[in-house]
This record gives C-alpha cells, sequence and structure tokens, in this order.
C-alpha cells in the first residue's frame, strides 16, 4: 500500500471528525447557555441543577464519560428494564457535548457577570422585565466576551473527538490506526494525522474568528 | 390644577450598611414642577432619584407617586406591604430617567437604544417606534446620527441621546442625575440646552440633581439644597441663591462659586 492511498480512508474519517466536532459544539453551546444563565438564575432548583451539571462533568474524565455512556449505560438500562443503548455516534455527540458545554457554561456566566451593573440599571429604568433585561442588554453584550474562550474550547473539541475512536467509531484517529495496523507504517500515517487535525484547527480558528468579528462588528463600527 | 403632590416623601429613612443616607426625609414635587436638588456629595441627593427609579429600595416611611405608594401596596387586609415586581413594574411607567454615565446600549445603534423599550415594554410597533424616535432625534438635535454607535458619538451627544431614550417611553415624571457631570467643559452646554427646551414643556415634572448653580437658577421653580440626608433649606432659585437663611447653605455655594 503506497502513502498515498491513505487517503482516501483518512478523508472519510475526517468527515465523521468535522461533523463530531460541529454537532459536539454547536450542542455544547446550548448546553453551555443553558447552565450559565441558570447558574445566574434566581431559582434555587434551577441553580442547583446547573452547578450540578458543570461540576460533574468539569470534574470527571471525558474518556471515562464516553465509555459509561457507551458500556455502562445499556447495563443500568438492562437492570431497571429499558433499553439504553446508544449508536457509537449518539454516544460520541453526547459525551463531547456535555463535556464542552460544562466548560462553556462557566465562561458563559462569567461573560454575563460582568457586564457592568449600570447596563441593568439602564434596563429597569426603562421598565424592561429582568428577562427582556437578560435577552436584549445583557446576552449581545456579553457574547463577544465569550467568543475567544469559545474559540478556545472548540478547538479542544476537535482534538478530544480522538477519544470516540476507542468506542469503535469510524473517525479520522480510528482510520489512522486500521491503516497503521495493517501497513505498520507509523511515522508516516502518525505524521499524516498530525498535519490533518492541524490543519483542521487551523480552519475552526478561522472560522470562530470570523465569528467573533460578526458578533462585534458594533464594537468596531467607525465613524 | 389639584396641588396634590406628584411625588411624596414621607419620613424616608434609607441606610447603606451603617451609614444612614436619608434621615426622615420629607419632601414633595407638585405636578409640572421643576425642582433642583442640590448639596454635597453624599448628602443623598443622587439617592433620592435612584429611589423613584426603584434602583434603590428604602428602609423606612412612605414614597409616593401620583398618589399611590411606590415602595408598597396594599395587601389583602388593607394594610401596606411591601411592593411586589409588578407594582413595581405597573409605577414605573410614570418615571424616566437620565444617567450620569448616560448608560447607553453599547452594541445598539442610537435609534434602536431609543426605540427598543417603547417596542418591547410599551408593546408600539416598530415603525411608530421608529417615527417617534426619529422625532425625539429631531428634538435632541440628533436627527443625522440615528445609524451610529453610542462610542461613535461624543459625550454629550450620548448624553442627549440619553434623554430621547428617556423621553422616548413617555413619563411623566423625569429625574436627571447629574446629567452633566462626566462631560468635558464644553459640551455641557449642549445638553443644558435640550434640558432647558424640555424645561418649558408645562406638564412634564423635572427633578434635577446637579452642580451646574446657574442651569439649576435658571429652569427651576425651586431649588432644595440637601445635606446629611435632610433637606436643609428650600425656596425659589433667586431666594436660595441670593439671600440663604442657613449658615450651612451659605457655605456651600460660596464654596461650589469659587
Amino acid at each position: 500500500m503506497h502513502w498515498t492511498e491513505y487517503f482516501g480512508p483518512l478523508m472519510e474519517g475526517a468527515w465523521v471528525t468535522i461533523q463530531l466536532t460541529a454537532y459536539s459544539t454547536v450542542f455544547g453551546a446550548i448546553l453551555a447557555f443553558g447552565a450559565g444563565i441558570g447558574k445566574l438564575s434566581s431559582n434555587l432548583a434551577i441553580r442547583a441543577i446547573s452547578i450540578a451539571y458543570i461540576e460533574v462533568f468539569r470534574g470527571t474524565s471525558l474518556l471515562v464519560q464516553l465509555f459509561w455512556l457507551y458500556f455502562a449505560l445499556p447495563l443500568a438500562g438492562m437492570a431497571i428494564g429499558i433499553d439504553l443503548r446508544l449508536p457509537p455516534v449518539v454516544a460520541g455527540v453526547l459525551a463531547l457535548s456535555l463535556n464542552i458545554g460544562a466548560y462553556g457554561a462557566e465562561v458563559v456566566r462569567g461573560a454575563i457577570a460582568a457586564v457592568h451593573k449600570d447596563q441593568h440599571e439602564a434596563g429597569r429604568a426603562l421598565n424592561f422585565t429582568p428577562r427582556q433585561t437578560l435577552r436584549t442588554i445583557t446576552i449581545p453584550q456579553a457574547i463577544p466576551e465569550m467568543m475567544p474562550s469559545f474559540g478556545n474550547l472548540a478547538v479542544q473539541n476537535l482534538k478530544d473527538t480522538a477519544l470516540v475512536s476507542l468506542i469503535s467509531l469510524g473517525d479520522l484517529t480510528f482510520r489512522a490506526e486500521q491503516i497503521r495496523n495493517f501497513t505498520q507504517d507509523s511515522t508516516t500515517i502518525y505524521s499524516m494525522l498530525l498535519v490533518t487535525y492541524f490543519g483542521m484547527a487551523l480552519v475552526l480558528t478561522a472560522m470562530m474568528r470570523t465569528l467573533e468579528a460578526y458578533v462585534s462588528r458594533w464594537r468596531t463600527a467607525r465613524s | 390644577m389639584n396641588d396634590e403632590p406628584i411625588i411624596k416623601f414621607d419620613k424616608v429613612i434609607k441606610r447603606f450598611g451603617d451609614l444612614t443616607v436619608l434621615r426622615e426625609l420629607d419632601f414633595t414635587v407638585k405636578k409640572g414642577e421643576k425642582v433642583s436638588i442640590i448639596g454635597p456629595s453624599g448628602s443623598g441627593k443622587s439617592t433620592v432619584l435612584r429611589i423613584l427609579m426603584t434602583l434603590e429600595g428604602i428602609d423606612g416611611g412612605i414614597v409616593s407617586v401620583g398618589g399611590e405608594p411606590l415602595w408598597h401596596e396594599k395587601g389583602a387586609d388593607g394594610a401596606l406591604v411591601p411592593a411586589s415586581e409588578a407594582h413595581l413594574h405597573k409605577m414605573r411607567a410614570q418615571l424616566g430617567m437620565v444617567f450620569q454615565q448616560f448608560n447607553l446600549f453599547p452594541h445598539m445603534t442610537v435609534l434602536r437604544n431609543i426605540t427598543e423599550a417603547p417596542v418591547k415594554v410599551l408593546g408600539l410597533s416598530r415603525k411608530e417606534a421608529r417615527e417617534r424616535g426619529e422625532e425625539l432625534l429631531e428634538l435632541v438635535g440628533l436627527a443625522d446620527q440615528a445609524g451610529k454607535y453610542p462610542h461613535q458619538l461624543s459625550g454629550g451627544q450620548q448624553q442627549r441621546v440619553g434623554i430621547a431614550r428617556a423621553l422616548a417611553m413617555r413619563p411623566s415624571i423625569l429625574l436627571f442625575d447629574e446629567p452633566t457631570s462626566a462631560l468635558d467643559p464644553e459640551l455641557v452646554g449642549e445638553v443644558l440646552n435640550v434640558i432647558g427646551k424640555l424645561a418649558e414643556e408645562h406638564d412634564l415634572t423635572m427633578l434635577l440633581v446637579t452642580h451646574e448653580m446657574r442651569f439649576a437658577r435658571e429652569v427651576s421653580d425651586r431649588v432644595c439644597f440637601f445635606d446629611q440626608g435632610r433637606i436643609r433649606e428650600e425656596g425659589s432659585p433667586e431666594e436660595l441663591f441670593t439671600d440663604p437663611s442657613e449658615e450651612r447653605t451659605r457655605e456651600f455655594l460660596q464654596a461650589i462659586l469659587d
């Protein structure tokens, strides 16, 4: 097998990695907003759930979460008579989203809490409800603050997808392992793997920068 | 015309921790009256406005706006109980505030700053709100700046947007919390001009905390000198500025006019 023939299977794997990254980043962002705002809620139950979620998923290993969802959950389900077997893709996306969402929640919470209290007072003086203030005043101002950290998290997430190869999901790393087992050409295949991840990270970073520029366009408007 | 006060503070107490900012303050404002509040910093002037705007609660006494208690409402047995958020929401509709630091929304254009609350809170259509917003920008002399963001404007222009934004909610009482204190000296005039123009409006009740003594003298029906959480002296601008009866007032005016 000539090294140029590695490209086919690797690209197939890369496509799976891209999909995993895209889905888990989007779901992770939704979870991050939910838990981050939840942690600031005046409702004790919502706050408790948000804090519990954030601490559990930040405090345990992603690999263990993944194994738990894929191997342990079905057994736990069997014990109580429910079918909780997840396809590898679902388990992978779920573990990655929950994990990145927990980290992202702290970013969301921090950025919202950092919006100046003057803005809340202006909102109150204009008779916005607290919810309207959050939605129309606080969150839009907090989002640009979140973007650099979200960029980091998205790249982190891309690299973490490699772990799903361990539950036999055919991502980039999984394909590379297959080729290596077959050819024993470790140097070439791992080098190609590095370069591919790096290339994808570059593209992802550029995308996040573009998004950042878009959500902060009001800051950079020139007279 | 009835002389029923539109604003009434009845023995109002306000504390921040160990510090008592208002000591059984009695203070009334009649409908349409333009009142300036002057006094040294820490005398509780801004606190009066912030209590009216429901940004600060009170620790004693009763504040009434339009004849109705602001921080209290009638409970089931008719006794006064602390106000609910719904009551405050209803009461706030009568009031508007112009802040020292403008507090514009930096992520919205000038026009959006003015139209957002009328649309979301008053339920105006975008079109109605825009028409009204444009009129208000005309009034404050910023018709050509509608599409800009606050950071693209000078401080004086930003504060004029702040005034237009407060007016867009059609309050019957407008509170000005040191509206020119954060401005460079050369920008103070344009803001005072706008406030002066509003003062000619008969129906609008205005409460102005300021250090601009000459302006207070020009626009006010009455000037109140605050000191240590109480009104030390009040009267027509003429009386208070030319012939104050209290030694403390005299000292303050001397110090600030030097």
